[in-house]
């Protein structure tokens, strides 16, 4: 902050004279900005809404050339996605067409291709699965990470150095390296394949990233702040959780974040530590691609599925990502 | 309010003496102020009284209580920081009652005392906002109001008025001053600014090179300083010292001047000097130019301040001893102007420049 702050009493700063303030020219350049940020999003966004449309078009409509861009919207690809399907009889057919009025959405698109829905599909548990062990190892990685910024950010550690390269470190070799012993060590520890195994794998392998990324965030916070608590009469832990925490979520949120969209998409160690129960929706899409025909409807709607919690997290936390530098009390 | 005590208490970092073994006796309502140019240890051995920083040796105590270990909160002291150190994400009223919450006073006692002290320092309309969007007084204002607001036993305030504009810092001064009086609390005040240490302190603490040079009120450091860098660095411009040679009962001066000091001083000189060499203080307020006065050579340069002028007067036709003297605004002097003046002896002071301390006439200084 400029020296010419600090003379004279306090006004409110209010968000009117703040845009009064602006330049006609600046306003013109932030319109020009807007608009190629606009066009940017929209190349990138195309995949995205090529496959959301997919996602909801029918077997007949995925395979039409050229691809049409109006049709009429169906479930059909959820469906294939979330249940698990046997043909039915003609007679049962026509007996189930009898009592429409029963039957579940679902039921009743799985009857148009004549098929019974016999319970979820084994890409509800991946879908499971991965939330489970994307979200436990998030929180883990978060935590130990925050706690463990702190100290290295604080206080006097013999051979703080050295650790904190020990702990980068860790994340040099690629999965595809480690994942043989890993995977011989977690046969022996009864881990393999298991949602505790993958939620201590991803915590570690993220452990590496948080506690950079946070103490970074952390060096930032001047400590006076937490020295004022404490005279203020707190301890050492309430001036943690009273002021660093709150001074710190936006570094906590764009982490969170980072660990979550790693555990979310990881694959190799995915694809090798787990076969059944605790595999996760990297690898169940895809094996998808290789069974008998592609349903393309269907791995539209598991991509897009898969897509959903990470887009809903980004954005509930959005506004301490974009929240940037705060403006503190305390000048540097 | 409480009288702290720190007895032989020092700071090493690693290899590195921040502070060296100190004494230092500050009684209930005093203010002191430690005053000493950047690293001096001024600032660590405040930080070592409030706890943040621990000791390495030596005990802190406060009302007679050991508190050399206790934990800062355990102190019942108020510390206030040159940036502030507000909670940005807080509010102003919340600022202050935040030492009130962790105390677990009832809601009641918290309002009351947040209606106090923001009357007292003027911060009422502010309550609302965030700090970030207060100016630097008034930010300041609102650290004192938060220190103020529990009723310690003691403040400690670092640099307080240091980061703000100078005009400002003149307000801000004042107003510290009479909240002291108001309070009668015990304070100690770090600052590397003389002139405030002078117009604020009871007490001044010299400090340089991780040792305290001398404690004494304002006029003391001010008129006997210990040393000859209390000498140089109380006062602006600092005291006038001169190196010159004590032959049977005159200091000689460079450029031929001769200084009589009376005769007390006579024979404590022969006495208390290892050599012949000396070094003459005197503040430029000491000299009255007569025009025949014993000392004195050509006008260097004059510095125009509107109350008084200052003169820059070189002793020696090479100009390689200059001194300050203060002449009034009557009279213009031209540079290269010879002048002449004399010293008032009861403000001359002697150091031994092998010591760099004082000479003293039997525990006076003359």
């Amino acid at each position: 902050m400029a020296s010419f702050e600090e003379t004279g009493p306090s006004t409110p700063v209010t968000e009117a004279t703040r845009v009064d303030k602006v330049h006609p020219r600046a306003r013109l350049l932030h319109n020009v900005r807007a608009v190629i940020v606009l066009g940017l999003s929209l190349v990138l966004l195309i995949p995205v809404m090529a496959m959301a449309l997919t996602a909801f078009k029918s077997r007949a409509e995925v395979v039409s050339v050229p691809p049409n861009y109006i049709f009429e919207p169906t479930l059909e690809g959820f469906v294939f996605l979330l249940t698990a399907r046997s043909q039915m009889t003609e007679a049962a057919q026509h007996e189930a067409r009898q009592n429409m009025d029963e039957l579940s959405l679902f039921e009743r698109i799985a009857l148009e291709s004549g098929q019974r829905i016999n319970g979820p599909s084994d890409f509800v548990r991946r879908l499971r699965n991965s939330l489970i062990i994307a979200g436990g190892s998030t929180f883990f990685s978060v935590t130990l990470g925050l706690l463990a910024a702190y100290a290295f950010s604080r206080f006097d550690i013999p051979g703080k150095g050295d650790l904190l390269f020990f702990i980068l470190s860790t994340r040099m070799l690629p999965a595809v390296v480690v994942a043989v012993p890993l995977f011989l060590m977690y046969r022996q520890l009864n881990l393999h394949d298991s949602h505790v195994g993958m939620i201590i794998l991803y915590t570690v392998f993220n452990l590496s990233l948080t506690v950079w990324l946070l103490k970074g965030f952390i060096d930032e916070i001047p400590r006076e702040y937490e020295e004022a608590a404490l005279v203020d009469g707190y301890s050492r832990w309430q001036a943690f959780y009273k002021i660093v925490l709150p001074q710190a979520s936006t570094g906590i949120a764009a982490t969170t974040v980072f660990a979550l969209i790693f555990a979310w998409n990881e694959y190799a160690f995915a694809l090798m530590m787990t076969s059944d129960r605790a595999r996760t929706a990297p690898p169940a899409i895809a094996t998808m691609l290789g069974r008998g025909g592609i349903e393309w409807s269907a791995i539209a709607a598991g991509t897009l599925a898969f897509l959903i919690p990470v887009v809903i997290i980004t954005f509930a936390l959005r506004r301490h990502l974009l929240r940037g530098v705060t403006f503190g009390a305390i000048r540097q | 309010m409480a009288t702290i005590k720190l007895q032989d208490v020092e700071k090493r970092f690693d290899e590195f003496q921040a502070v060296k073994p100190l004494q230092l006796t500050i009684e209930d309502g005093e203010f002191v102020v430690l005053l000493g140019p950047s690293g001096c240890g001024k600032t660590t051995t405040l930080r070592m009284i409030s706890g943040l920083e621990a000791v390495s040796g030596g005990r802190i105590l406060i009302d007679g209580r050991d508190v050399t270990w206790a934990h800062p909160s355990d102190r019942d002291i108020a510390f206030v920081f040159q940036f502030y150190a507000l909670y940005p994400h807080m509010s102003v009223s919340r600022n202050i009652t935040f030492p009130l919450e962790a105390q677990g006073e009832s809601q009641e006692t918290i309002n009351q005392r947040l209606q106090q002290v923001s009357e007292l320092l003027r911060v009422k309309h502010l309550l609302e906002l965030r700090p970030g969007n207060l100016s630097g007084g008034d930010q300041q204002r609102v650290a004192l109001a938060r220190a103020l607001v529990r009723r310690p036993a003691a403040f400690l305030m670092d640099e307080p008025i240091g980061a703000l504009d100078a005009d400002f810092r003149d307000t801000m001064r004042a107003e510290i001053k009479r909240l002291h009086i108001a309070q009668e609390a015990t304070t100690v005040y770090v600052t590397h600014d003389q002139i405030e240490a002078m117009a604020m302190g009871d007490k001044i603490v010299v400090m340089s090179d991780a040792e305290v040079q001398q404690v004494g009120s304002p006029i003391e450091v001010y008129h006997n300083p210990a040393n000859l860098f209390v000498a140089r660095f109380i006062g602006s411009p600092g005291m006038n010292l001169i190196e010159g040679r004590f032959q049977e009962g005159k200091v000689h001066l460079p450029g031929g001047s001769i200084y009589e000091p009376p005769e007390r001083w006579r024979t404590t000189l022969a006495e208390r000097l290892q050599s012949e060499g000396l070094i003459l203080g005197f503040r430029p307020e000491a000299a009255r130019l007569n025009g025949k006065g014993s000392i004195g050579s050509h006008v260097y340069a004059t510095d125009l301040h509107g109350a008084f002028t200052m003169l820059h007067v070189a002793l020696d036709a090479e100009a390689n001893t200059l001194v300050h003297v203060r002449a009034g605004r009557g009279r213009h002097h031209a540079i290269d102007e010879q002048v002449q003046f004399e010293l008032d002896p009861e403000m001359v002071r002697f150091f031994d420049p092998l010591t760099e301390s004082a000479v003293t006439v039997e525990g006076r200084h003359g």
